[in-house]
């Protein structure tokens, strides 16, 4: 029994890294604010009333958290197959792009029970092709991902400024001299419906969480995801299993910015203005949730459904930190400094994590056998099916594999 | 397109090409050490926009090109060392661990910048120095001998790192500890500690190529390198991990994106069209990627932390 209190505690400690990684990271942003004049405690009311503070703050946070819920989702399915996307940015703008071409073309013709699901399906079309282009470049040139992900992030907002300013602009912007890049109000059957009486919280959130639950779905109840995982966790052995390796690493980046191409299109349809505007800048379309969708998938543990309640975190702290600037002038940009913090320590810290997930699961399993050596003279299969990768294991998965061990006793 | 071959044109935008093409070439040579010996640091865009405004800040405060520079580099130390605790010491996965420290420069220089400075003040910028003889050249003097000390200072680091490279002990450590770090281990070469020499070469060097990013035009704004950092990166691939190839690299990167420039202001292509123009060395980096992939072979243990007896 012992052995397996001390199972439970190392894995708990395995848990507690990364939410000590965020609280870290905060004590240091509290720091800062010490260092720019600012009053912490001032700071952290106004962030924390900003973002969880009122119905109103809620829905902000939801909504902010969206975008990063459907990246970081993506973010997980590229990285368990062992491939790192950082082109959310570029896949966001590419299913932007598609998306409201699409609205532009079709116009004000159909009603939005058909229109809503064209055009986010066309923006998860615009990422999934942009996702495409290096998991081909990679799976059959070995082409780096994280390189050719960037410079297309690069692609993609030269395009996009090309598209806004030229083709796709507003006519009214040509008409009046102004040519503010942007695209004409688009059509309203294309608007994202409101749920709840709300004025502005649209379908977008309600999208992001179905869309984790059928990545978990996806990646842990069906062939292909086992293939994804598969292919993840051991290449070589994938391919003498007879798995396709190279379609299979493909696939998982295209998946993976299909996802930010859905979160593009609800970006662009979910928007106030129901336009797409560009300032020149990917960040200035996406928010930055590119990056920042890598931040909740870490602190999630590359979990579908762990990214849901991540998201929703550093959905709040971006919010937040509109408040905090609002409240004690210091600039926003303090909360991305502060993320980058977090990627940091989370990674850091992600060995030790492993260690501790290692003797835990050891020490797990010398409580068990020795239980049963006591009681039941068969020895049961124990661990028998790995879910997920050991070293990454969502906690739903170690989960269900510590309700086992107590039903066993 | 005739007002384009003119000598004056012709002379600004080669000058033009060699000086937007330094900061890529300094932060591309710092990062081909640490890849060299097995670490790919992400982080070299933040630690260049830090690089940028600790040097921008510097030269409003003081007035003096040189501290600024030096500012930077100082900058860039600190956070080299702390990338190599991270990669090496902490053995964080390297295709994560370097976007946080973007982040982290990313938004640290925003921040600092709005509460420190605010509205974008233009500082002095790098003196000019004619090299005597060389450029009174008809054409090529004004193209190559006319720039600041920094231009000649990160032409002269490429015959440096390449020798540090292939010719001294260092350097076959650092491709020793790149190639295969258990026999280097095995021989008594101590893997972390190349490794950490290596990224603080590469941080260094980073701080130096914001700073002079951000003196040289001047000034410093929000994410002030348009993601220069990722295209060293990019070009110490594209230069197959060669000091040379990189500076190759490097100058495309700055002649296309002056010719670009040139272009636009004469009006040779319209305004919306340089949009597309400007996807031109990002297209070209990708298409240089394959070809590199299938070529070369990156360093054996590129991205592989080390740990003795496995």
């Amino acid at each position: 029994m012992a052995s397996l209190g001390s199972a439970r505690r190392s894995s708990y400690l395995a848990y507690s890294v990364p939410v000590l990684s965020v609280l870290v990271a905060l004590i240091i942003g509290a720091i800062m604010l010490v260092m720019l004049d600012a009053s912490p405690a001032e700071g952290v009311k106004a962030m924390f009333d900003g973002a969880f503070g009122s119905g109103e703050a809620l829905i902000s946070t939801a909504l902010k958290a969206t975008p990063l819920l459907l990246v970081g989702v993506g973010i997980t399915i590229a990285f368990r197959a062992n491939v790192i996307n950082i082109g959310g940015e570029g896949q966001m703008v590419a299913g932007g792009l598609l998306s409201t071409a699409t609205a532009l073309w079709l116009g004000d013709a159909l009603p939005a029970l058909i229109m809503v699901p064209l055009v986010l399906i066309a923006g998860i079309i615009g990422g999934a092709i942009w996702g495409s282009v290096p998991g081909a470049l990679k799976a059959y040139y070995g082409v780096n991902e994280i390189l050719s992900t960037i410079m297309l992030n690069i692609v993609a907002v030269q395009l996009m400024n090309f598209l806004l300013r030229g083709p796709m602009i507003d006519p009214g912007e040509i008409d009046r001299g102004t040519r503010i890049p942007q695209t004409e109000r688009l059509p309203e059957a294309a608007d994202l419906p409101l749920i709840l009486g709300s004025d502005r919280l649209h379908i977008g959130p309600l999208i992001a969480i179905l869309a984790a639950i059928a990545a978990y779905i996806l990646l842990w109840r069906t062939p292909l995801g086992y293939r994804v995982r598969a292919v993840g966790q051991n290449p070589d052995a994938s391919k003498y299993a007879g798995i396709p390796v190279k379609r299979t690493v493909t696939l998982a980046l295209t998946m993976s910015g299909a996802m930010a191409g859905l979160a593009g299109a609800v970006l662009v349809f979910g928007s106030e203005s129901h336009r797409m505007v560009t300032d020149g800048s990917t960040a200035g379309f996406t928010g930055s949730a590119g990056f920042n969708g890598i931040v909740a998938a870490l602190f999630g543990g590359l979990h579908p459904l762990w990214t849901i309640p991540a998201s929703f975190l550093f959905g709040g702290l971006l919010v937040g930190g509109n408040a905090l600037q609002r409240a004690v002038q210091v600039p926003s940009a303090l909360i991305l400094a502060l993320n980058g913090l977090v990627v940091i320590f989370v990674v850091s810290t992600d060995r030790y994590k492993k260690l501790l997930r290692e003797r835990a699961s050891a020490a797990e399993t010398a409580a068990k056998l020795a239980e049963q050596e006591n009681e039941d003279p068969v020895p049961a299969a124990v661990g028998a099916v790995e879910d997920g990768p050991p070293d990454r294991a969502g906690p739903a998965s170690d989960d269900a594999g510590g309700e086992q061990g107590s039903g066993e006793q | 397109m005739s007002d384009f071959f003119t000598e004056a044109v012709l002379i600004a935008t080669v000058a033009g090409g060699i000086r937007l093409a330094v900061p890529l070439l300094l932060a591309a040579l710092g990062e081909t050490f640490g890849q060299r010996s097995g670490v790919l640091n992400l982080g070299v865009d933040g630690i260049m926009l830090l690089g940028a405004f600790t040097g921008y800040y510097t030269v409003l405060k003081t007035g003096n090109v040189w501290y600024g520079l030096l500012a930077g580099i100082a900058i860039g130390i600190v956070l080299g060392l702390a990338s190599s605790l991270i990669s090496v010491t902490l053995q964080a996965e390297q295709g994560i661990s370097g976007i946080g420290v973007y982040l982290f420069g990313l938004g640290m220089s925003d921040l600092l910048f709005q509460r420190l400075v605010g509205t974008p003040v233009p500082i002095t910028k790098f003196p000019k120095i004619d090299i005597p003889g060389l450029s009174d050249i008809p054409w090529l003097g004004g193209m190559f001998f006319s720039h600041s000390v920094v231009v000649y200072l990160a032409f002269l680091s490429v015959p440096v790192a390449m020798f540090i490279i292939n010719k001294t002990n260092f350097g076959m450590n650092i491709r020793a500890v790149g190639e295969n770090p258990e026999a280097a281990d095995s021989l008594g070469v101590s893997v972390s500690r190349v490794r950490y020499a290596t990224v603080t070469i590469g941080g260094t060097l980073a701080g130096a190529a914001g700073a002079a990013l951000a003196i040289d035009l001047g000034i410093f704004q929000q994410n002030l390198t348009n993601a220069q950092g990722f295209i060293a990166i990019a070009l110490v691939y594209f230069g197959a991990w060669r000091p040379l190839g990189v500076m190759a690299g490097a100058l495309l990167y700055g002649f296309v994106n002056s010719l670009v420039l040139q272009f636009k202001t004469l009006g040779i292509i319209p305004q919306s069209w340089s949009d597309i123009a400007a996807m031109a060395p990002a297209i070209i980096t990708i298409l240089a990627l394959v070809i590199v992939a299938r070529r070369f072979r990156a360093p054996s243990a590129l991205t592989k932390p080390f740990t003795r007896g496995t």
